[in-house]
């Protein structure tokens, strides 16, 4: 019996990678307990955070029992049905502030956006996989292409956040399949000649933001007025913060977006500057997991999807701290495990669950 | 095999250029992040300071208590200037969306004039939109209610519950008081000269004129403040902290408002003043300007139609005729000039002169009243009968500059001081006077011929009543003189400390007690068998006192006959007083304007005030109750 209980408990965690799951659990804690300092004045959101956090742990889960060749099927279909989806959203989304980013199902509203940020990599990832024996550079147009489609569609929206990540989770995949670095050079030429041309392009409140970031005194209660109170939150934190509970521009309401996407300053005004440097420290400790995955990774496939899976989480961190504190301009990007909300928490979830798949499932397959 | 080589040939080399393109993101994420760091360290080591003060700032709100003003009373306690509970309606612009929406919506629940919206309006030009600002004063209980029942389609508008200035006795001593009104710029540059800027945050009335402005700092108080934690809503959360604000201390006149107010009936609709001092303090008992005004009207900012018929009013209601009114003394002056010869030693009382009905000086005929003269006139007639050649004659002997030395120190003038801001000097005239007064040269020349008819008060003589009741007061307190002041002493609220405004005479002048009683028997006379004997018949005490005409017009060699003359053109009336002789309690200065002579209208007036203030008589007609009032 006793036995039987340890096997089954060992095939239960079999696919499970300790390093990687011990960060994701720290960072949960920490975020458990930021979400309620932030929320608990008013309406405390610890609980629903906690059964978010126990779905995104059994995706994870789930995720990572299935091998990467079940995990590339995936690839085309959620591709597919995203991309379909996105361009229903463009003509029968609705507008909520502004933007078109939901689809109606009659019952519930989905973001079909946030399916993206999995299903490019993962679809990318197959067509190279598929294609590793012979690379031509047409491929990485036609990657391109697979990526600039839905990219441009959530831009529309438009999202920035969400299109700033499905676009990079796509470009880290191109980017490690090998994509030239005469090409890589030539796009940041590109992109640096289309710089004014795209700012024609943003829309009003995007161009507001990008100046703000220049001086954000500009708009002190307008769009500067975010800007403004997290770097005094986060500056007025200290070396070891304000307490738990116990900050001031927290409790008194002037973040705003506190629970959510700033919650960094939260976090930052109560835990200071040695908190920040933990919370650093647990990022560079998952990403580098990450990559030491992606190097040991035995096709092509797992190399692509975990290299860039793992730089997506990279993304998510460093957009969302350098917002937060003022030196990126504000676009709407979770901290991972820290922010409130489900749908991030599962996506990210399925990131570290196929990590764990392509890492646990190496010596069972060999191509 | 070779092919097969070459493949896996080919797989080593992506295999080690996707490995070095993860040591080079790993170099990339490497320093992404400690840019955070960095970012991280500047904001929260470096510039921590500096964020620390931007959130106490964002997190304390230092919140006024306005003092309460102080009260003013009158000597025996009568309350002249209080302040009572009242509810406002108030809007805080910044807010507010739509201001003129906002408006509309709130008159349609309680009564805005178009008064209230001109004063929002400054209000709000003047920048104060993060203020609350009142869009109605004093509502009702009812328009409390409907706005409480309706608050919440008014995001921004609030009642509070204010103090307001209240003056209970409405027009009655207003210009000894004054009133209070909303600060302006000119008062804040004041207050800022005082430095007392910090006690005057939350503060919005300052005093205008009056006690009210002299006493300003004294009736303000010392502001009290409440460090309070506020949201990002700017909701207060919690007070962290508490100083009490300090009352204003408390006045008390030495007025004796129901004199003020005999004394202010008494002028009915004639314009002119009186003062009544009290001989051996200087403190005045009343101050009458007539006619005068309602100060409750300035309070929350004066309406158009009220203020254009105070300032265009012919009789200039707000002009205070005590202190800013500048008259030739007349006769009044004559038992001053009769001690300044007895103290020169340029008469002595038994001396005697001719009056044949004039004087001639320099080939230029000065008339006396009485047609054919006095005959044998000594001082003591010259006063009881007010004759002009005695002083035309005395005036010439002594010369002018003895004049102006002896009325100098009598305080004429010369501002007397009193505790009422923008006082008058007046005009002693002298050579220097001229001198400093004219500017060709011609003109500056003091002439012989002009010292004559200083002798009996005419001429370039010009003076306030304040000074002539300061001279009086001073020959009835035989020569201790006081600086007049309507403040007996100020009660501080928090000690109940009572500080005197003024306990010591200002000087002591050296007259001989003979010449004293010499004038002071004159003036006796005037009422018993002078020219005052008519008004002070049967009056139950002793009184000294001298009536007075001062000329408006000029009538060149004719005789004046009030029937003829306009009556802006008539002579002024005035009268001095002392009473009772033996020990005198009241002194007094009364000028009618155009009233003719002083006999017939000043003294009058005296007559009742002394009757009351000695004996308690109320005047034959006069009601308890104010039953007229003037708008």
């Amino acid at each position: 019996m006793q036995e039987f209980l340890a096997r089954s408990w060992r095939g239960l965690i079999a696919h499970i990678d300790k390093p990687l799951l011990l960060i994701t659990l720290m960072l949960m804690a920490a975020g458990l307990a930021t979400v309620y300092s932030a929320t608990y004045d008013a309406n405390s959101h610890l609980a629903p955070q906690m059964v978010n956090m126990a779905i995104g742990l059994c995706a994870m889960w789930a995720v990572a029992q299935l091998p990467p060749q079940k995990l590339m099927r995936f690839g085309v279909p959620l591709y597919l049905v995203g991309v379909l989806l996105l361009i229903l959203v463009f003509f029968f989304g609705i507008k909520v502030n502004g933007a078109r980013r939901w689809l109606s199902l009659g019952f519930t509203r989905i973001q079909p956006s946030e399916l993206l940020k999995i299903a490019v990599p993962l679809m990318l990832a197959w067509y190279f996989h598929k294609h590793e024996a012979l690379l031509k550079f047409r491929h990485y147009v036609i990657a391109s292409l697979l990526l600039l489609l839905p990219f441009a569609l959530i831009a529309k929206q438009p999202d920035l956040g969400t299109a700033i990540l499905v676009g990079a989770a796509g470009f880290y995949v191109i980017f490690f399949a090998g994509l030239h670095w005469r090409v890589i050079g030539g796009l940041l030429a590109v992109a640096a000649a289309a710089a004014p041309f795209a700012w024609t392009m943003l829309h009003d409140y995007q161009r507001k933001r990008i100046l703000t970031l220049i001086d954000p005194t500009t708009d002190p209660l307008g769009s500067g007025y975010h800007i403004i109170q997290s770097t005094i939150a986060i500056g007025s934190g200290g070396n070891y913060g304000k307490g738990w509970l116990a900050g001031t521009q927290t409790h008194l309401e002037f973040i705003p977006e506190r629970h959510t996407d700033f919650i960094l300053a939260v976090f930052a005004e109560e835990r200071g500057l040695l908190g920040n440097g933990i919370l650093l420290l647990l990022y560079l400790l998952l990403i580098g997991r990450g990559l030491i995955i992606a190097g040991n990774a035995s096709t092509l496939f797992g190399r692509v999807l975990a290299g860039s899976v793992t730089l997506s989480f990279f993304t998510y961190v460093f957009v969302n701290m350098g917002m937060v504190s003022g030196i990126l301009p504000v676009v709407g990007v979770p901290l991972p495990f820290m922010s409130y909300g489900g749908t991030a928490l599962v996506t990210l979830s399925v990131g570290i669950g196929m990590l764990m798949s392509i890492n646990t499932h190496r010596m069972l397959v060999r191509t | 095999m070779l092919a097969h080589q070459s493949s896996l040939h080919a797989s080593d080399r992506a295999l080690s250029r996707f490995h070095f393109r993860v040591v080079l993101a790993a170099v990339l994420v490497l320093a992404a992040l400690s840019l955070l760091g960095a970012r991280f360290y500047y904001l929260q080591v470096v510039q921590h300071d500096y964020y620390s003060t931007r959130a106490e700032d964002n997190r304390i709100s230092v919140v006024p208590i306005v003092p309460n003003r102080g009260v003013i009373v009158d000597r025996s306690g009568i309350i002249l200037a209080r302040n009572y509970s009242a509810f406002t309606l108030e809007i805080t612009p910044s807010n507010v969306e739509d201001l003129e929406a906002t408006i509309d919506g709130l008159s349609q629940l309680v009564e805005i004039e178009s008064k209230d919206k001109r004063r929002f309006r400054k209000l709000l030009q003047e920048g104060r939109s993060f203020e609350s600002l009142p869009i109605r004063t004093r509502l009702t209980e009812e328009e409390v209610a409907r706005f409480a029942a309706n608050r919440y389609l008014f995001p921004g508008v609030e009642v509070k519950a204010r103090l307001f200035r209240q003056y209970p006795l409405g027009s009655v001593a207003s210009h000894a008081i004054g009133y209070i009104n909303r600060i302006n710029k000119r008062d804040l540059e004041k207050i800022a000269e005082q430095e007392q800027a910090a006690n005057y945050k939350g503060t919005d009335h300052i005093g205008k004129t009056g006690l009210e402005q002299r006493y300003e700092f004294a009736l303000h108080g010392e502001t009290g403040y409440e460090q309070v934690e506020i949201d990002a809503g700017g909701r207060a959360i919690r007070s962290l902290s508490r100083t009490p604000p300090v009352q204003g201390s408390h006045l008390t006149l030495t007025l004796d408002v129901k004199l003020q107010e005999i004394a202010e009936k008494a002028f009915g609709d004639r314009r002119g003043a009186l003062v009544a001092i009290e001989p051996s303090t200087g403190g005045i008992l009343a101050l009458v300007s007539s006619p005068t005004f309602d100060p409750n009207l300035f309070i929350d900012g004066i309406r158009t139609e009220d203020w254009d018929v105070l300032n265009t009013s012919r009789d200039r209601p707000m002009l205070n005729r005590a202190l800013n009114g500048t008259y030739p003394p007349g006769s009044t002056f004559k038992p001053f000039m009769a001690l300044a010869a007895l103290e020169t030693g340029r008469r002595t009382a038994g001396q005697s002169i001719w009056d044949p009905g004039y004087f001639n000086f320099g080939g230029h005929h000065f008339r006396d009243d009485k047609v054919g003269g006095h005959g044998m006139v000594d001082m003591y007639k010259s006063i009881v009968h007010s004759c002009d050649t005695y002083y035309y004659q005395l005036a010439t002997d002594m010369g002018i500059d003895a004049i102006a030395g002896f009325m100098g120190q009598l305080g004429f003038g010369q501002r007397t001081g009193v505790d009422l801001d923008g006082e008058s000097e007046g005009v002693l005239p002298s050579p220097e006077w001229k001198k400093r007064r004219f500017r060709r040269p011609e003109q500056q020349k003091w002439y012989a011929g002009e010292t004559v008819s200083i002798g009996i008060g005419q001429g370039y003589n010009s003076y306030t009543p304040i000074q002539l009741a300061q001279a009086t007061a001073t020959i009835a307190n035989n020569g201790v003189m006081f600086r007049p002041h309507l403040v007996k002493y100020l009660t501080d609220s928090r000690s109940g400390e009572k500080t005197l405004v003024e306990p010591e005479p200002l000087r002591r002048l050296p007259w001989k007690p003979q010449h004293i009683e010499t004038i002071k028997n004159a003036m006796i006379g005037v009422n018993t068998q002078g020219t005052g004997a008519r008004a002070f018949a049967g009056a139950g005490y002793t009184s000294g006192g001298k009536t007075g005409t001062s000329q408006v017009y000029s009538l060149k060699g004719s005789t004046y006959k009030e029937s003829a003359v306009r009556k802006e053109l008539r002579d002024h009336a005035l009268f001095i007083a002392f009473a009772p002789a033996e020990a005198p309690q009241i002194a007094l200065a009364v000028i009618v304007e155009n009233g003719g002579f002083g006999a017939q209208s000043a003294a009058p007036i005296a007559r009742m005030v002394i009757d009351y203030y000695l004996l308690g008589k109320l005047p034959k007609g006069a009601a308890e109750e104010d039953d007229v009032k003037e708008d």
